[in-house]
């Protein structure tokens, strides 16, 4: 591993009473791809949440880039880290055409070239040029969420936190869409970070994973470890085996 | 148009891949337009509304008589070829005045709303997204006006400030804004958790970028609903305050003031109030129809 | 599973082309077009994407259809009763009582109001005319037969005090205290964990062994169905692509006989036992609903 891109130290986070991210430590290199997996609850979103600066109550250190990172980000930090959320239905403005979405970012950090880089970002994430003026309610899911990976490259991040990207897409277009943030991750270099429930897909997108239960890290693996099927703890065995379906037992 | 060119319109209209900006805003109201149109009573309200824009647009050209000369010959004659409505007690045309009384109607309700709906929008998507003390504060003041029924207040206020047709709109629009505010901060509370202003945020975009150019949109549909349901409420609010002689002062023509006039005639000459206040009814029935067939429109998602 | 399937010579649901219909302004939308299968004392699972009409199937059958949608069916039969012939009312009683249906989320489908104990005493009662006590009773022992540990206390919860699991094992255990002779599950598992979801199969499994109950388990997620189900219907835009024993789907000598739209579905999967650089996408052939 080269440079580390992304280095979480002790993290913790709570809501009220609830403790749901404890002393959590881990590293992801430059041009890695991390998976994280765990059960409801395990406290994997919360993480990247706490990583883009949505949640800003938690305590311990999260340095991007060798960058110490405060509670509230500035508007420079986005153009380094991207997100994309789980529900391709709710992460766009229903008001909003394609043009508008991609557009927005572009104004905001005022960069001039937006018709260029519109046209630029449909091409890369697959999308023809005809799409540009629809609004989401003329697309379908996997279409979405093109479009909102799109809106996460248009500024051109070196880093990518991908909350189950594709959990709630059909198999087939899962396939597509996963293939897409392949490409992607290859052509630019970049960083991601992937929430799953599904060991399969982190597997095929991940170089290293981390296990999480109850918000505490509980086995940090390679791919190979758990493509053997050979993770140390009972936890993840049970997860690995839980994934492969039903077996009758007796 | 020819029919070629109109088919030719509508198929750029409901193109499935519009080339531009203004094609797909344009094709957005269009497809609401269709699912408008669905709906005939919703139609009718528009056919009323706009019956009215015209009648006060052309008001000189459709009244026979100057709504204001007064000819005392002519005292309370009843409905006939020359005086379709009638005279009133000064002997003015019935007809010609609620003819112009559409112009005073419009101008009421036209400065309520513009003051109205984007400042309630305004302090209920503030209170809805920054919540906290903010909201707390802002909710408590809307608070104070909705505890009053709405003509008492608008009437404390006409008395403090004196009677006449502006402040009549600004006691009225005073009274108007709290359940606005209310309904944009509901809407803005649902709205600000949801994904696609998460994912503004992480863009970088400012707060008052996002409530400007994200949230606000989202809460326009159920404020212009609001706003077309409350039309009937305000006319009849102004129609009240005129009628209790403290909105437009005589001799304006205004549709209330011309009830309360009369009054003392109602038992013996009935059409002096009686064709105001048909008018009051109609248009406040156009703006509730009107009303009913947006919601329809502008919910659908 | 095949052996008690084959002691009853007549199967519980016979279907012969079913056809869902839905009239738009815009023209029919044609859910289900033409499905065709019976349904023995077996898992029998409907594999499809979104839109291929498996959950338009199940609802069908529940006569649940919303309203702009049509059903029609050359033959509909449960246990020798033909369901076309039968009018609303006795639709609504055979529904709950013969024939139950679990949904995806226990959320949507409890009311928020009311414990869950009383709400599976209710079902009892209204099925089986039973007295108060009786009705408690019955569903105490339910709750512990869907695994349920502390019974007595989970009876006298409210719905949102239930994690997903729990909450789904109330829904099964409602659907099930009727005693229906045939149980349509949609998606009931998406919504939970992988471990949860095992449980909830687990009971789903021994519910269909141990009473000869028959089972429609309506999922998007092949590897499941693999695993759970004897059968399996494979679905594409409302029609059956092919209908295949399960353990087929995992057998790579019978790749040759599978439909197309099956070996698609199949190897978009990510796999961990075979990894690829770039998974194959499904190319749809329009020949498919022709």
């Amino acid at each position: 591993m080269t440079n580390t891109a992304i280095s979480v130290d002790r993290l913790n986070v709570s809501f009220g009473d609830s403790h749901v991210v404890k002393d959590l430590s881990f590293t992801v290199g430059q041009g890695e791809s991390y998976g994280l997996v765990g059960e409801s609850g395990s406290g994997k979103s919360t993480v990247l949440r706490v990583l883009s600066g949505l949640n800003r109550e938690w305590s311990g250190n999260v340095a991007i880039a060798g960058a110490v990172q405060p509670k509230v980000r500035d508007k420079a930090f986005y153009r380094n880290v991207q997100m994309v959320f789980q529900d391709p239905y709710g992460s766009l403005h229903p008001k909003k055409t394609v043009d508008d979405t991609l557009a927005e970012p572009l104004a905001i950090h005022g960069i001039r070239d937006a018709e260029a880089r519109i046209g630029k970002a449909l091409s890369d994430v697959g999308l023809p040029a005809s799409f540009r003026f629809r609004y989401p309610h003329q697309l379908s899911g996997g279409q979405r969420q093109r479009v909102a990976i799109a809106r996460a490259l248009v500024l051109e991040p070196s880093i990518l936190l991908l909350d189950e990207p594709t959990s709630a897409l059909d198999v087939s277009i899962q396939a597509e869409v996963l293939n897409l943030l392949a490409a992607l991750r290859q052509e630019r270099k970049l960083t991601y970070i992937l929430v799953s429930h599904d060991l399969a897909v982190v597997g095929h997108m991940c170089e290293r994973l981390l296990v999480m239960q109850f918000g505490r890290a509980v086995e940090e693996m390679t791919v190979e470890t758990l493509s053997a099927r050979e993770p140390q703890t009972a936890y993840a065995q049970q997860l690995l085996t839980a994934s492969a379906g039903f077996r009758r037992t007796g | 148009m020819s029919d070629t060119s109109s088919a030719g319109l509508h198929a750029w209209l409901i193109s499935d891949s519009p080339t531009s900006r203004r094609q797909a805003r344009l094709g957005q109201l269009y497809r609401q337009w269709l699912a408008f149109k669905r709906n005939p009573m919703a139609v009718a309200g528009l056919a009323i509304i706009v019956l009215l824009l015209l009648a006060a647009a052309f008001a000189p050209l459709i009244a026979p008589f100057d709504p204001l000369v007064q000819a005392l010959d002519k005292r309370l004659l009843p409905p006939s070829a020359v005086n379709w409505f009638g005279t009133d007690a000064l002997g003015r045309d019935i007809f010609s005045r609620i003819v112009h009384g559409t112009r005073i109607t419009l101008v009421i309700v036209l400065l309520v709303v513009v003051t109205v709906g984007p400042f309630g929008l305004l302090v209920g998507a503030v209170s809805g997204y920054f919540g906290g003390w903010v909201d707390r504060l802002l909710m408590r003041i809307t608070d104070v006006f909705l505890a009053f029924p709405r003509l008492v207040l608008a009437l404390a206020f006409v008395a403090a400030l004196g009677p006449g047709i502006v402040n009549a709109i600004i006691a009225i629009a005073i009274t108007t804004w709290p359940p606005y505010a209310r309904v944009a901060r509901a809407e803005t509370m649902v709205i600000r958790n949801q994904d696609y202003i998460e994912a503004m945020r992480l863009q970088g975009a400012s707060r008052a970028r996002i409530i400007w150019k994200h949230v606000v949109p989202m809460c326009m549909p159920s404020l212009i609903v609001r706003t077309t349901f409350d039309m009937a409420g305000i006319i009849l609010t102004a129609a009240g305050l005129g009628f209790l002689g403290l909105g437009a002062q005589p001799p304006m023509p205004e549709w209330g003031a011309m009830i309360s006039a009369g009054r003392e005639q109602i038992f013996d000459q009935w059409w002096v109030a009686t064709f105001p206040g048909i008018a009051i009814c109609i248009v406040a029935l156009g703006f509730n129809l009107l009303g009913d067939g947006l919601r329809d429109v502008m919910d659908a998602r | 599973m095949q052996t008690s399937a084959d002691k009853t010579n007549q199967p519980l649901l016979d279907i012969a082309n079913l056809k869902v219909d839905f009239h738009t302004p815009t023209g029919i939308v044609q859910a289900v077009r033409g499905l065709s299968f019976t349904l023995g004392r077996e898992r029998l699972g409907i594999v499809g994407e979104s839109g291929s009409g498996k959950s338009m199937t199940g609802r069908a059958i529940l006569d649940l259809i919303p309203h702009p949608g049509v059903v029609g069916a050359d033959r509909m039969m449960f246990r020798g009763q033909d369901l076309m012939a039968m009018d609303k009312r006795e639709r609504r009683k055979l529904r709950g009582r013969h024939i139950s249906m679990v949904m995806q989320d226990p959320k949507f489908s409890l009311n928020p109001v009311q414990t869950v104990g009383s709400q599976i005493a209710e079902a009892y009662r209204i099925h089986r005319k039973a007295g108060a006590r009786e009705a408690r009773e019955r569903s105490l022992t339910m709750l512990e037969s869907v695994q349920i540990r502390e019974p007595a206390r989970v009876y006298d919860l409210y719905p949102h005090e239930v994690s997903g699991g729990m909450g789904q094992r109330v829904m099964i255990a409602m659907m099930l205290i009727a005693e229906p002779e045939i149980l349509i599950a949609d998606e009931p598992t998406s919504a939970l964990d992988v471990t949860v979801q095992l449980q909830i199969l687990k009971i789903l499994d021994d519910l269909v062994s141990e009473r000869g109950m028959g089972l429609i388990f309506i999922s998007h997620d092949l590897h499941l169905v693999q695993s759970f189900c004897d059968r399996v219907i494979v679905m594409y835009g409302g029609k059956v692509m092919e209908t295949l024993p399960a353990a087929e789907l995992a057998d790579e000598t019978t790749r040759g006989r599978r439909h197309p739209y099956t070996l698609g579905l199949l190897n978009c999967l990510p796999d961990l036992d075979h990894p690829r650089e770039k998974l194959p996408t499904l190319n749809r052939d329009p020949a498919w609903l022709a």
